[in-house]
């Protein structure tokens, strides 16, 4: 008996070695199936009835989805790790650029997916092929204020508007926005903020309103905190306000003049098996009367130039892409922001210790 | 003589088989410990020593632009405004076949936590680069960007050609090398880190005392009575401690917010005119720190408790002491061991958080691992992100040897 017992011990060590090594080891990438990777919540849900359902049925090809909270460091793990279960992507600007210049993306072939051209200006990347276009903009409760904020600087009028004010937590849109209240176009923030006077400038106009406001973290929280009162008026990303005027019956504002719009993309990892197919997917999900869908569920603006024509006036004036609105903001600087993003949010950590 | 030799034989054949017997079950013990061993080595020893290591890695730009950054250590800046027309003809070389191999985004990065804004010089000049030069190798640099016409710039690409550097390390206690050699303080913008590390102490050292505070008599009161009562309690420790902490943070932004039950209650009694604010500073941040790691405090001193025998305390007044001393000169040295494990448990939890933080503090009260998270995930500075970790664990295993010196590690209960 004792004599059996070691070898079948060893063998056991050995085959848990063997598993763990197998585990280790890319596993053989080419059968799963491919999978789309987005942000999850009522946006997914919109997805997949309008994208995801519809490429099954139509082309008779498997597609699973997961879910996934953003930042590169996610994807590098996911692409460096060797083993990725996903192939296309939906990343935000900064996560585009970041990513490209690290190869994490498949460059793609612009040719084959025949849509040089039909999209709107900055959705057309060598890694990437724009899908929405959202913001992040100044709301409010209506229920709560009769006449509520037209801007920047009513944001930063104390007097007239007493109360919390939300942020979101760092440098990035704080400094453009206080700029904005001191008086700065908002076509010409990043100008200004390419100096360091212009960041000084900021930063001391945020000293204003320094002790009332409240730093908001994830995307869900701004409008908590408005629906609780804890702030008067806060910024917002504007699909998500709409959502809450939708699903919870609320009545909050959302103000376009002076807000950042910004545009996510869809990307393919590097070394995805299913390369072919993710053009297909995404030829699939960029065409227009598909993207037209999309208004109705959450107010994102989408990104080909024929998908704006069929969709409904009641939907248009909540989308960062309505003229009207487009006319009044700018694009989210990203090449500015990952140059000045690490300084800068050390620069905001001290200012906020002051 | 046949005798003793028979018995000789007999001897060390017995010897031989009893250590082969011992060898064999130390074996099979070695075995039984391997899958662990094996468990150590590669998902804690292996990811710690890497982590280390990136704190002090600088192979962006070795690794990339091997054979520049082996000649540009050769410049010497005080003799020549600018490296030579051979370095540059090198780096000029190396830097195009890196952009088209899509091999640049490290050493960007690399320069990029430097010089802000060093990025888009980089890979721009990159783009830029013609196959031949226009002129001289440094016309064809500067007529792209000024910025290589500066002995800084040059600098900057030398420090980063050394296989390791102490620039991560030196920015986490907020110093740098100055430009002479030497270490300096850093500027005042960016010199954040040793406050946060001294916030994130306060923070764990605060937590830790509040849930000791509440902590102890809790867990005396439920060592003390009848069992079948303080395993009911007991349920209502562990309940909270089997549920999400990700729930119990958001109940306490519910509890803690301007109109919620809190404040509504304080105004409807009259107590206060204006709701307090008691979420989204540091307030907050005590509360539910201190609500989520109790439990860590009361299970060990609850079992340490359990096993004092409560004559001790009773003889102690028996004999004439004040119950107050009998508590201090006592019961309380009895319970030294448990105080000592749930501090040090709920002191080293504390010190890691990052969810309970940034969900209920402002932006002043974020901790050391918030600075970590932001830069693995958003800016990809994995150099920072492992300083600051690697200073953080140097600290824990600081604390950890100040506790096992004053303390004693056999002294230590965890439950």
């Amino acid at each position: 008996m004792m004599f059996k017992t070691t070898p079948r011990i060893l063998t056991l060590g050995a085959t848990a070695l063997g598993l763990g090594l197998a585990m280790a080891v890319p596993g053989n990438a080419e059968a799963r199936d491919f999978t789309v990777t987005s942000w999850g919540g009522n946006y997914q849900d919109a997805q997949r009835e309008i994208y995801f359902e519809p490429y099954k049925e139509e082309t008779g090809n498997p597609l699973l989805e997961d879910v996934w909270n953003g930042g590169v460091g996610a994807i590098r793990a996911k692409v460096e790790g060797g083993a990725s279960d996903w192939d296309v992507v939906q990343v935000e600007t900064e996560e585009l650029v970041i990513g490209c210049e690290e190869g994490l993306y498949e460059l793609l072939d612009w040719d084959e997916l025949g849509l040089s051209g039909k999209l709107i200006p900055g959705a057309e990347h060598e890694c990437g092929a724009g899908t929405i276009v959202w913001s992040t903009a100044l709301a409010y409760d209506g229920d709560r204020l009769d006449e509520g904020p037209e801007g920047w600087e009513d944001f930063w009028d104390l007097e007239a508007f007493p109360g919390k004010r939300g942020l979101r937590r760092g440098p990035q849109y704080a400094l453009e926005f206080a700029l904005q209240a001191d008086g700065v176009p908002v076509d010409e923030v990043y100008d200004v903020l390419a100096t360091d006077e212009g960041v000084d400038r900021a930063f001391a106009k945020l000293d204003e309103i320094k002790d009332e406001i409240v730093w908001w973290e994830a995307g869900a929280q701004p409008l908590q905190l408005l629906a609780a009162g804890e702030v008067i008026m806060t910024t917002a990303y504007n699909g998500r306000v709409t959502g809450a005027n939708k699903t919870d019956g609320r009545n909050f504002k959302v103000v376009f003049p002076g807000s950042l719009y910004s545009i996510d993309y869809w990307v393919i990892l590097t070394g995805s098996p299913h390369f072919e197919q993710a053009h297909e997917f995404i030829k699939f999900a960029s065409e227009p009367e598909r993207q037209a869908l999309l208004p109705n569920y959450v107010a994102y603006g989408v990104t080909h130039v024929d998908a704006a024509e069929s969709i409904s006036e009641e939907d248009l004036p909540d989308l960062p892409t309505a003229p009207d609105n487009l006319a009044v903001t700018a694009q989210l600087d990203t090449e500015f922001w990952v140059d000045n993003i690490e300084r800068l949010t050390e620069r905001f950590n001290s200012w906020i210790a002051q | 003589m046949t005798v003793s030799t028979a018995t000789a034989l007999t001897g060390s054949d017995l010897k031989r088989r009893l250590r082969r017997a011992e060898w064999r079950g130390r074996l099979r013990a070695i075995a039984l410990v391997v899958p662990l061993l094996l468990f150590l080595i590669f998902f804690f020893i292996v990811p710690i020593a890497r982590m280390m290591w990136l704190s002090v890695d600088n192979s962006e730009l070795p690794s990339t632009l091997p054979r520049f950054a082996e000649e540009i250590q050769q410049w010497d800046p005080t003799e020549t405004p600018l490296p030579d027309e051979s370095v540059l003809a090198l780096f000029a070389e190396e830097l195009r076949a890196a952009a088209e191999a899509r091999d640049l985004a490290g050493v960007a990065r690399r320069l990029n936590t430097e010089v802000p804004g060093f990025r888009t010089t980089i890979m721009g000049t990159a783009r830029r680069l013609p196959d031949s030069p226009e002129g001289s190798w440094s016309e064809t640099l500067i007529g792209i960007n000024e910025d290589w016409a500066e002995a800084e710039t040059w600098l900057l690409l030398r420090r980063a050609s050394t296989t390791v550097t102490p620039y991560y390390l030196l920015a986490s206690m907020d110093l740098r090398m100055g430009a002479e050699g030497g270490v300096e303080a850093a500027p005042r913008d960016q010199a954040i880190y040793r406050d946060i590390f001294a916030r994130t102490f306060t923070i764990a050292v605060g937590v830790t005392l509040l849930c000791l505070l509440l902590g102890y008599p809790l867990a005396y009161k439920l060592a003390n009575l009848p069992a079948r009562i303080s395993n009911l309690l007991l349920i209502l420790v562990l309940l909270p401690f089997w549920t999400s902490l990700l729930v119990r943070t958001t109940s306490w932004i519910v509890l803690l917010q301007r109109e919620g039950p809190i404040n509504q209650a304080l105004q409807g009694a009259g107590m206060i005119q204006d709701p307090l604010q008691l979420i989204y500073n540091r307030f907050g941040v005590y509360v539910a720190m201190t609500h989520i790691l109790l439990p860590f405090m009361v299970l060990p001193l609850y079992s340490v408790m359990r096993g004092i025998n409560p004559a001790l305390p009773r003889a102690a007044t028996g004999l004439g002491a004040h119950p107050f001393t009998a508590f201090r000169r006592v019961y309380l040295p009895l319970t030294t061991p448990g105080i000592g494990a749930g501090c040090l448990l709920v002191f080293i939890l504390s010190i890691g958080y990052y969810i309970t933080p940034a969900l209920v503090g402002g932006a002043n009260d974020q901790m050391v691992s918030w600075f970590i998270a932001f830069f693995t995930n958003q800016t990809v500075n994995w150099g920072m992100a492992s300083a600051l970790g690697s200073l953080l664990l140097v600290a824990v295993l600081i604390i950890y040897w100040l506790y096992i010196r004053l303390v004693g590690v056999e002294r230590m209960r965890l439950g």
